[in-house]
């Protein structure tokens, strides 16, 4: 039991980042019917930065705030820069925009800052609280905290306010909320902004527990990727089951069959879904997906 | 041609040839050629090794070169790619003519160029870790880093000191670290060690508390960590989360200080084998390394400011294995520095004592890595 607890814990810890990372792709998914692949680099700007600005003598929640809105910007730029100007291309091809965009901004990191690994302090010191023969980190607690308040808040926007309303129907059907006066183009900026800021938050809390460095979001992209897919590309909750699905089976995976497979685990989650449940968990069947 | 002109060519000619003759004998260069990756995924190995070599290179031409030769550098980028790696050692070996070449940073670029150098029969000394590249011995081709098997050695000799019998195994899926647990595996016996639990972990992976707890479970003395990068740390963080009992071993991967801040208090305690190097200034007075050491230490950082790797020093030795094999040659002569090469006795350098042969091309014992615990955040030399 006390094994199975502490495979649990490893699975939710990490399933909870790669909720958030889903989140962002689900976010722009819905905004605009692209996946952003640069998805992972945010996470990586909001650990990279969060570093860098405590080394440069900030307060260390002030340097997370920061990091945050420099992948904000980030994600910004790279709708302005990238892809609004390619209106009217395929989703293809704005899919290989981000792609560009994210080899980009993985070179310029290992440049500006540096190809070293770091880490943070966790928030509330690193020592274990033990539950019923397993221990978990208090750090962990706080990415549950977070995630779930974060998944709260993203709920609260789209469901009570007119912002978020009108995001949503701007992503059912981009004509008709045009045709009753919703700007759709600020819809994907805002999203890009929001996934920008979910995947630096995913940044900042994991590397207190792994460190971060310029790679770190090649792979945490793909597993929130998984993520999103497994859940259902677009839809909120979906993002947020799918991510701690994906990390229980690899954490369970890990324990109790050959860990060398563990990393196939969340490749193999995909594929099942692509071939055999393609909207996802909670993805809507009635969209046309393109 | 008039007359007089033809009576005259032959002085001026001849006045020529010695002038330029008399010039060429002054500045003759020996030329030393190299290819590292100073840009790419091993730009951290590379870019200390090119600073090396080149401040190497200025202070032996500062004091009056090699044999009475300037030294000349010939350096190219590889990228971190073997392919890259080939076109700039053909044009080390075709257009630049060197004597003699010091480079490639990884096992993979050097693998790549072996055969073009036991063709053109040029003395290669690489800066790569695999113990392949030596073995089978070739002819042309030497080494200055340890192999990850000494640093596995060295492990297993201080856990049998130990007392410890009982042992698990941690990696990751890159090509280090299945080498390591390889190695691992295959010396546990003779080390009188049983292997209780062998666990892997994916690339990128963020928690490896699944794998430690299987480890955990199967009742071991000791762990060895087979890995590095933020692997290294977040292995050690997990291990201390899990409260296991018994020392975690690390492999030399973790030997920079990168290693201690990544992982904060939990690497209190943890054991690896590193270059001398890295303790330089802890050595006992009467060991021969700490000198060398310490010099190097000492030029590298007034350079560049930044502090000296473990890399940079195996640069350092190859750079100086060669000036050493020329100097007994008396000459620059290929053949002849490659049969010094190959005779080189208590060579000291950072990375330990050289005693090249025949049958061995690196040239270091397991003797050659110190054993160091991490206490109070910083490195304390064991023995």
């Amino acid at each position: 039991m006390a094994e199975f607890l502490q495979f649990l814990f490893s699975g939710l810890t990490v399933g909870a980042i790669y909720a958030l990372i889903a989140l962002g792709f689900s976010l722009i998914y819905n905004a605009s019917h692209l996946i952003n692949f640069a998805q992972g680099e945010f996470v990586m700007i909001g650990g990279m930065a969060t570093v860098f600005l405590a080394a440069a003598g900030i307060e260390l929640p002030l340097a997370a705030l920061l990091a945050v809105l420099l992948a904000v910007a980030v994600a910004i730029a790279i709708e302005r820069l990238g892809i609004a100007p390619a209106k009217g291309a395929s989703v293809v091809g704005l899919i290989i925009v981000t792609i560009g965009a994210s080899i980009l901004i993985r070179g310029l990191a290992g440049i500006v800052w540096d190809r070293n690994f770091h880490s943070l302090p966790a928030i509330s010191g690193e020592e274990p609280l033990v539950v019923m023969g397993a221990t978990l980190l208090p750090q962990s607690l706080w990415i549950f905290g977070v995630t779930g308040l974060t998944a709260l808040l993203l709920w609260f926007f789209f469901a009570k306010t007119l912002w978020g309303k009108a995001m949503m129907a701007a992503a059912y059907n981009p004509l008709a909320a045009q045709l009753v006066g919703i700007d759709t183009r600020r819809v994907v900026l805002v999203s890009f902004a929001l996934a920008g800021a979910l995947g630096a938050l995913a940044g900042v809390l994991i590397t207190p527990l792994a460190p971060t460095h310029f790679q770190v979001g090649v792979m945490l992209g793909l597993k929130g990727f998984a993520a999103a897919i497994v859940g259902g590309l677009g839809s909120g909750l979906g993002a947020i089951v799918g991510g701690l699905v994906i990390g229980i089976a690899e954490a369970m995976a890990a324990g109790y069959l050959a860990s060398a497979y563990k990393d196939a685990v969340a490749f193999v989650i995909i594929l099942l879904f692509l071939v055999l449940w393609p909207s996802g968990l909670f993805g809507l069947r009635g969209i046309e997906r393109v | 041609m008039s007359g007089r002109m033809r009576k005259a060519f032959p002085v001026v000619a001849g006045a020529l040839a010695f002038a330029l003759a008399g010039v060429g004998q002054a500045a003759e260069p020996i030329k030393i050629g190299s290819f590292l990756a100073v840009t790419g995924p091993a730009a951290f190995l590379g870019d200390p090794e090119k600073k090396t070599l080149e401040l190497y290179v200025e202070k032996i031409n500062a004091e009056g070169g090699v044999l009475g030769h300037p030294l000349e550098l010939v350096l190219y980028d590889t990228g971190t790619s073997a392919k890259n790696a080939v076109t700039y050692v053909k044009r080390l070996l075709e257009q630049d003519e060197v004597d003699a070449i010091v480079g490639g940073t990884t096992t993979g670029e050097t693998m790549a160029v072996i055969k073009l150098v036991e063709k053109a029969e040029r003395p290669f000394i690489s800066l790569a870790g695999a113990s392949v590249i030596i073995d089978p011995v070739k002819k042309w081709v030497f080494k200055t880093p340890h192999t990850d098997r000494m640093a596995v050695e060295k492990v297993y000799a201080d856990m049998k000191k130990e007392g410890i019998t009982e042992i698990g195994l941690i990696g990751g899926s890159g090509g280090f670290d299945k080498s390591c647990l390889k190695n691992a595996e295959e010396l546990a016996g003779s080390y009188g060690l049983t292997i209780k639990a062998a666990e892997q972990y994916g690339k990128g992976d963020t928690d490896m508390t699944p794998q430690l707890t299987k480890i955990r479970n199967a009742g071991v003395e000791a762990v060895l960590f087979c890995g590095f990068g933020a692997a290294s740390a977040i292995v050690t963080k997990n291990y201390a989360q899990l409260g296991i009992e018994g020392r975690l071993y690390h492999n030399h991967g973790s030997c920079s200080k990168r290693f201690i801040e990544g992982a904060g208090e939990a690497a209190e305690g943890v054991r690896l084998p590193c270059a001398a190097l890295v303790v330089a200034d802890q050595l006992p007075e009467d060991d021969p390394q700490r000198e060398v050491g310490l010099a190097y230490i000492k030029a590298y950082e007034e350079a560049y400011g930044e502090d000296v790797s473990t890399f940079g020093g195996h640069a350092y030795d190859a750079l100086f294995l060669l000036v050493d094999a020329m100097e007994r040659a008396g000459t620059a002569d290929p053949a002849k520095v490659r049969d010094a090469l190959e005779q080189t006795r208590n060579f000291i350098g950072v990375d330990g004592i050289f005693n090249m042969s025949p049958e061995d091309h690196l040239g270091l014992g397991p003797e050659a890595f110190k054993m160091l615990e991490v206490r109070g955040g910083t490195w304390k030399y064991l023995y």
